[in-house]
């Protein structure tokens, strides 16, 4: 599925790792590891393609991305430091029109069942800006349920959730493994799936 | 899962955008009022000549449209670029110039049809006759699209960077030169009882030639921006 060749990458003059190489094949979970500042953040960005890489290359079913990018966008789930909601929306709203930004059409019932799964029961149509944090992150990490994307990318996913939600992340997680999926992410907290290694790629 | 087609896609994100603007009217009102008080302004300044009023009017309405639009360019893209959302349409598997043309629609709609839609009662104000005051909402009609289209290019060029709202002026005020000089000249010419069609034609001209070319130039810009 995913596989990087000696990929290397920079911020500004500052060069992070080089020589980087990696595959991620289905129901594989990967670990990104390292201190702050050790570019974990930039390669998961690069395997999004909104930084461009020094050198190397990121294929998608042995099929560079940049060829195959329509292929591999479907296929891709990405979330960052940013939830991408809006405060002045209600989570509903925010979950349908971020759900139909990726390209998927939700109905209302199903866009409150994936809610409320995520713990959000009474809450879905309270404008976001009246919830917590962890509450935000949940109704960003709510079209984990819906989108059908064979690669999650997730960059610190667990950031300001609660120890319910984590182990709701786990479960999310382990079925996205045993549907054949496959999962990168970073994070500093720990994070266990039942039956499955983490494999880990540590950037110094 | 049911699809969204590439329609849908553009509809979504014009009814977001709507709807945001539903949710925070300050933003679409203080366009509309800094328009109706810049616009109000010259005849409390100039004096109430009517003949001097009538001349001045077009290039009056023209220059203050185009000053009120850009107020809002600096805040067309930055709100989804600092929560994140420009990152998620940007990783749309369709194309992102049309979910970027979404934008520019939104855009035109809460900051430019307002502006078209209350100018013929500004030009009341400066004692401007049936014909001319239908011409100027037709140029004002073909013409601020255009406004809002450019726009964008320097407000995805501007995006992130400090200061950014006064670039983004000095940046696409040159560009829009040409849509102030057929606005006006479209309303002189029906005044002085000349054909007027011709710069209306050309006002059509420029907004079909920059529907074609500015979501792809802006959706570019972004992309850099967002490095």
């Amino acid at each position: 599925m995913l596989e990087v060749l000696n990929l290397a990458c920079s911020r500004g003059e500052h060069p992070l790792f080089t020589g980087l190489s990696f595959a991620l094949k289905a129901s594989e979970l990967m670990q990104v590891q390292g201190s702050n500042g050790s570019g974990k953040t930039t390669l998961l960005r690069t395997l999004c393609g909104f930084l461009q890489q020094d050198d190397g290359e990121i294929r998608w079913d042995g099929q560079n991305v940049r060829q195959a990018k329509e292929e591999y966008l479907s296929a891709m789930f990405y979330l960052g430091h940013h939830n991408a909601i809006k405060d002045e929306l209600s989570a509903l709203e925010n979950f349908s029109i971020s759900a139909g930004l990726a390209g998927y059409q939700v109905d209302e019932k199903t866009a409150l069942s994936a809610l409320r799964r995520m713990g959000l029961r009474g809450r879905e149509r309270l404008p976001v800006k009246v919830l917590s944090q962890g509450q935000r992150r949940r109704v960003a990490l709510a079209r984990l349920l819906v989108e059908e994307a064979r690669l999650w990318i997730l960059d610190e996913p667990l950031t300001a959730l609660d120890v319910g939600a984590v182990s709701l992340m786990e479960e999310l997680i382990g079925e996205q493994l045993s549907k054949g999926g496959s999962v990168i992410f970073t994070t500093h907290q720990p994070l266990a799936v039942a039956g499955v290694e983490t494999q880990r790629l540590p950037l110094s | 899962m049911k699809r969204l087609s590439l329609l849908g896609l553009l509809g979504l994100v014009i009814r977001r955008d709507l709807l945001l603007a539903m949710r925070r009217r300050s933003d679409v009102l203080t366009t509309l009022v800094f328009f109706v008080m810049v616009v109000s302004l010259f005849p409390l300044g100039v004096g109430p000549e009517p003949e001097m009023l009538r001349k001045m009017a077009p290039g009056v309405v023209w220059v203050a449209a185009l000053l009120a639009s850009m107020l809002s360019l600096a805040r067309m893209f930055s709100a989804d670029y600092l929560d994140g959302t420009l990152e998620q349409m940007l990783l749309a598997p369709q194309s992102f110039s049309v979910l970027v043309l979404g934008k520019i629609i939104g855009h035109w709609l809460l900051s430019g049809l307002p502006l078209v839609l209350i100018a013929p009662v500004l030009g009341v104000q400066f004692d401007m006759s049936g014909d001319a005051l239908m011409v100027l909402l037709i140029g004002l009609l073909l013409g601020t699209p255009v406004l809002s289209m450019i726009g964008a290019i320097g407000a995805a060029l501007t995006l992130g960077l400090r200061g950014g709202g006064v670039l983004v002026s000095l940046l696409v005020l040159p560009l829009c030169i040409p849509v102030l000089i057929f606005g006006t000249a479209a309303v002189d010419a029906v005044t002085a009882g000349m054909d007027y069609t011709t710069n209306l034609a050309l006002l059509g001209a420029f907004m079909l030639f920059a529907l074609t070319f500015t979501p792809l130039v802006t959706a570019q810009a972004l992309k850099i921006s967002m490095e």
